[in-house]
Order: structure tokens, then sequence, then C-alpha cells
């Protein structure tokens, strides 16, 4: 294992001490780093908060700030974080709107939330919205369901803007159960990556094989194939996602989004290649975003978002956001 | 672990056993008895029933870890350890409570630190089991808190018997107390080795569909060992 680190026990510790230092104008690091919060709360405000292993930044504490959340709770590498990080979390940005707290479904995650919101004593009003965007598990009864994955940083986004526009807690629940919705995506492994605590690789793929489908943990996915150009990968994703969709036309928002071991000049292959895929199946491509948002430590390859956004969910996304992982319009 | 010099040494005094679990001919301290044939778990018992779990956890962290490498995200080990460490570093305080208290603090605390799935789960399985167990608990008594604890689960969870979960142990173990089996560890270990022919449904497993048959589920072996180093101490009390 080759990392920059001084020891396994320290990486998250340090690193979201270096985090908090490096955006002490945005965030504020809680007391036993058990939540990054936004510098200020806004009164009246439906609150958002998010969290989930680490591993993954700069999803979820790199998009606490104007616009987007108000808190995240930082688990252990790959480990949902304990339901005393969400309390603590209300605690510090409850304005009395509210709390939203959005969950990507994994069983984890989705236990340590629920029992956040059963433990709270001060009976504070929070619904959750849960995301499974990703394509590549199939539905069934003999799964947890779809993973969250990448487009989790779509609905955070917009409905991060819907809250900081006034709506109530009811209205950003809707919002994101509807974004969660017409959202999809898949992901691609070239590597494994290396849990610094484990020290090796999650698994092992040949020189010129490729996971299809793989989760951000290094989750095993629909299967293993042998490395292809970008353009026939982008053709696979794009069908995987598309056909899911149901979405025959119409205008699209579409995320290229690298897991960490991947360069942007690839990225911008991959995001060439989709765009071109998408516009062949008569979709239009009138938003983007290309950049590592979810990785997967250091992960090699990417995953394809494809989000069927509505007027105002677009109006949404475009609106002025402030974090450190995602900054635009101010 | 377990390094903090007020522990006492083990296997310095012989053992006799309480009866609680086995219902065989043992040699059973009268004093420890009550009338309704409850043992009495001081506060020594709390403290060794602790240490041992947390021991034997800490001692198979790297397989509980190899196996769920095979199986989910490889980290099982690691975090049950995190969980019983934090517990164990609380041993003073968790020890002086009784033992409905003591045994859902030991719960509370695995959810506060473990995190992921198992933290909910385990931390949950004895937060159940406390609510229910007297001081002095008796065989059916225990029976009654290993089904709170299974209920508790299939509830947090969503997860069924046969979904290659620590539920696959737990609830053969209860079906046990209700009954007359006297070796109850060995019934943990055959059922935690009997997942290994599941497919799994529940867990990051599940994503593996048809190929996560063939390894044994790592809850399932924690669940497993827990239950064993408690019968142990429950077994052998000074």
């Amino acid at each position: 294992m080759k990392k920059l680190i001084n020891a396994p026990e320290t990486v998250l510790a340090e690193s979201l001490d270096g985090f908090a230092a490096a955006h002490a104008d945005l965030v504020v690091l809680g007391e036993g780093r058990k939540f990054v919060r936004r510098v200020k709360s806004k009164p009246g405000k439906v609150g958002l908060i998010s969290g989930g292993g680490s591993g993954h930044e700069p999803l979820h504490a790199g998009f606490v700030g104007y616009g987007m959340l108000d808190a995240a709770c930082p688990g252990q590498v790959f480990t949902s974080p304990t339901p005393d990080q969400m309390m603590a979390a209300a605690e510090a940005v409850d304005t009395g709107a509210g709390l939203l707290f959005i969950v990507k479904n994994y069983e984890g995650d989705v236990m340590n939330f629920d029992m956040a919101r059963e433990m709270d004593a001060a009976g504070r009003r929070i619904e959750t919205v849960l995301i499974d965007d990703d394509v590549a598990v199939e539905m069934s009864t003999f799964s947890n369901g779809r993973r969250g994955v990448a487009g989790t940083l779509v609905v955070e986004k917009i409905v991060g803007a819907a809250a900081e526009r006034g709506e109530d807690l009811a209205a950003c629940r809707a919002l994101g159960e509807r974004v969660n919705k017409a959202t999809r995506s898949m992901g691609v492994a070239l590597t494994s990556c290396t849990v610094p605590a484990a020290g090796k690789p999650t698994f092992v793929l040949g020189e010129d094989e490729i996971e299809i489908g793989v989760g951000i943990h290094g989750e095993p996915g629909r299967r293993r194939a042998k490395l292809a150009g970008a353009d026939a990968l982008a053709r696979d994703m794009v069908a995987a996602i598309v056909d899911d969709l149901g979405q025959a036309r119409g205008e699209v928002l579409l995320f290229v989004n690298g897991f960490g071991g991947t360069p942007l000049m690839e990225l911008y292959v991959m995001y060439h290649a989709a765009r071109t895929r998408l516009e062949e199946r008569g979709l239009t491509v009138i938003r983007s975003l290309v950049g590592s948002y979810v990785t997967a430590l250091d992960m090699a390859g990417c995953s394809l978002t494809v989000s069927a956004l509505d007027r105002d969910m677009v109006a949404l996304w475009d609106a002025p956001v402030h974090t450190p992982g995602l900054r635009w319009g101010m | 672990m377990g390094e903090g010099g007020t522990a006492l040494p083990r296997r310095l005094v012989p053992h006799h056993r309480t009866g609680l679990l086995s219902q065989g001919p043992s040699v059973t301290l009268v004093q420890n008895k009550n009338a309704e044939g409850g043992v009495q778990i001081d506060e020594t018992m709390r403290r060794r029933l602790i240490e041992a779990v947390a021991e034997t956890i800490a001692l198979h962290a790297e397989e509980l870890t190899a196996i769920d490498a095979a199986q989910g995200d490889g980290d099982h080990g690691l975090n049950m350890n995190r969980g019983f460490g934090a517990v164990t570093a609380k041993l003073d305080d968790i020890a002086a409570k009784p033992l409905p208290e003591a045994v859902q603090e030991v719960g509370r605390t695995l959810v506060m630190t473990v995190g992921g799935a198992s933290g909910a789960i385990f931390g949950t399985a004895f937060m159940a089991a406390g609510k229910v167990l007297p001081e002095a608990p008796t065989r059916a008594d225990a029976a009654a808190a290993m089904d709170a604890a299974v209920a508790a689960v299939r509830a947090r969870g969503k997860a069924e018997f046969g979904h290659k979960t620590m539920l696959d142990v737990l609830g053969p173990v209860a079906t046990a107390l209700h009954g007359d089996a006297t070796d109850l560890p060995a019934v943990a270990h055959a059922a935690a080795e009997a997942t290994a022919g599941m497919q799994a449904v529940r867990g990051r497993a599940s994503f593996l569909g048809e190929r996560s048959v063939g390894g044994m589920d790592a809850g399932a072996r924690s669940a497993a060992l827990i239950v064993a180093a408690i019968c142990g101490v429950v077994e052998e009390t000074p």
C-alpha cells in the first residue's frame, strides 16, 4: 500500500482536521469530529443533513455550505456514521424549520440514520430521502435494493437550492424523491481501491479486466469484462441507464464522475462518448458536470449519471452554490 | 485490550458450573441462585462476561475481516473490535450497573462506536436483550432475552432467517435455549457454518448474488463467537 498517510488509524481525523482548516471560511468541524457544519445556519431554513462512510470525498462534507448541505456526518472509511453523530448534527443546525436527512441506500446508513431519528429526544421534525440511483443492481427481493451513488450529488444540490429558496420540509422531501426518481447512474472500475486499514486492494482485476456496474466501495457489479474503448463502454453504460430511466426524448443533465484514480482528461473522453450516445438516442444534454465528486478512494474508473430534470429542477441546479467541493454563481 | 490492571486473573480459581445454561448435573454455587432458580450475575461476573466477549472478538478480528473480505467489504473484524474496545474502555462503569442496564449499555456503546450495519444490528440485539433480562436470569429468561434480540434485529435489519445474517445464529440459539440442548456453543458454531450454504439477501454480500454462496457470513461468525464466550463464562463461574 502506497498512500500519503501517517497511520491508517489517524487518516480520518487528520483528513477532517485538514479539511476544516482549509475551508474555515465555509465550514466548522463539530466537537469530537462528529460532523461538519456550515459556519452559519440560516434561521427558518430547512436543515439538510447527509453523511456516510468516508472515502468518497468531496462527498459529503465537501458539499456543506451555501446552497447545499447544512451538515455532514463522516463515518469511518466505507462505514456508515453512528446515530450520535447525526443527533449532534441535528442539534447543531436545527433552526426550527425541520431537518431533512439525505441518505444513500445502504443498510448501515439507513439503520443508523433511522436510529438517530428514533433516539432524538428533542422531538425534532425529521424526514428522510433515500437515494438509490445505481442501475447496476437489479431490483429484486433478493437484495436490499439499489445503491445510492453519484446521483446523491444531484439530489443534494437541487434540494439544497430549494431549501435556500425557503421551501418547507415536506416540499424539500418530495423534491428530493422526485430528483432521485429522475436520476440513474452506472459505474465501471479499471482497478480496485485500497482501504487504508486493510492495506491491500479490496478486489483484484486482471491487467485487461474491468468490473462493469461497480459500486463506490468496490462492490461487485453486473459482470467482469475485458477492457474496451471509451466509446464501447459509454454505449453499454448509457444503454443501461437510459433503458432504465424510460426516457426516450427530452433534456437531461449528464454527470461524469471520477472514482478517484482517473485523470480528468479521461473523464472528458468519457463525457464526449456518453454525450454522443445520448444524442444518438434522442436526448439533449442541457447541463453537465465532469470531475471526481463521489469517489471510492483511489479506484480508477468512472460513473455516468443521467438526470431527467424538469424546468424547476434545472433552475435549482443553476442556483448559486458555495461549498468546498462545488461552487458557482457566487 | 483488557489490560487495565483491574481485571481478576481469569483462571486462578477453580470453576464451577452454575447450571444456568447446561441444565445437566453441575456443581452449583447455591448462594448465587435465587428462589426461582435464577443465577445472580454479580459485578465480577458481569466484568468477566464483557472481557470474555471483547477478548474473543479481538482474538478473531483478523479472521472476521478475512471472512468479510470474501463476502462484504472486509472491515467487519476491525469495526467489531473498535466497538468492543470502546466497551472495554468503559468496563468499570458498565460492570457496576445491574445486569439489564449493563447489557443495554453494551448495546448502546456498540451502536455509537461500530458504525455500519454491524453496529446497528449487534447494538440493537444487546439493547433488546437487556430490556427483558432480570438481574438473576433463569434459562427461560435467557431464552426470552434471545427471542427479544431476534425480534429487534429482524425489525431493524428488515431481515429474515435464511438471509445469511447473524439472525441465522441467534434464531437457532433461541430455539436451543427453549429446548434442552446443553452445548449452546456447538449450536451457535454449527449455525454460523451453515450460513456458508446460503445466498445473501441482506448486506453488501447480497450484491454478489449467487457468488455469495460458499463463504460464511461474518456477522454470523461474530454472533457465534459472542454466544460461545458468554456461555463459557456463565457455565464456569468461580
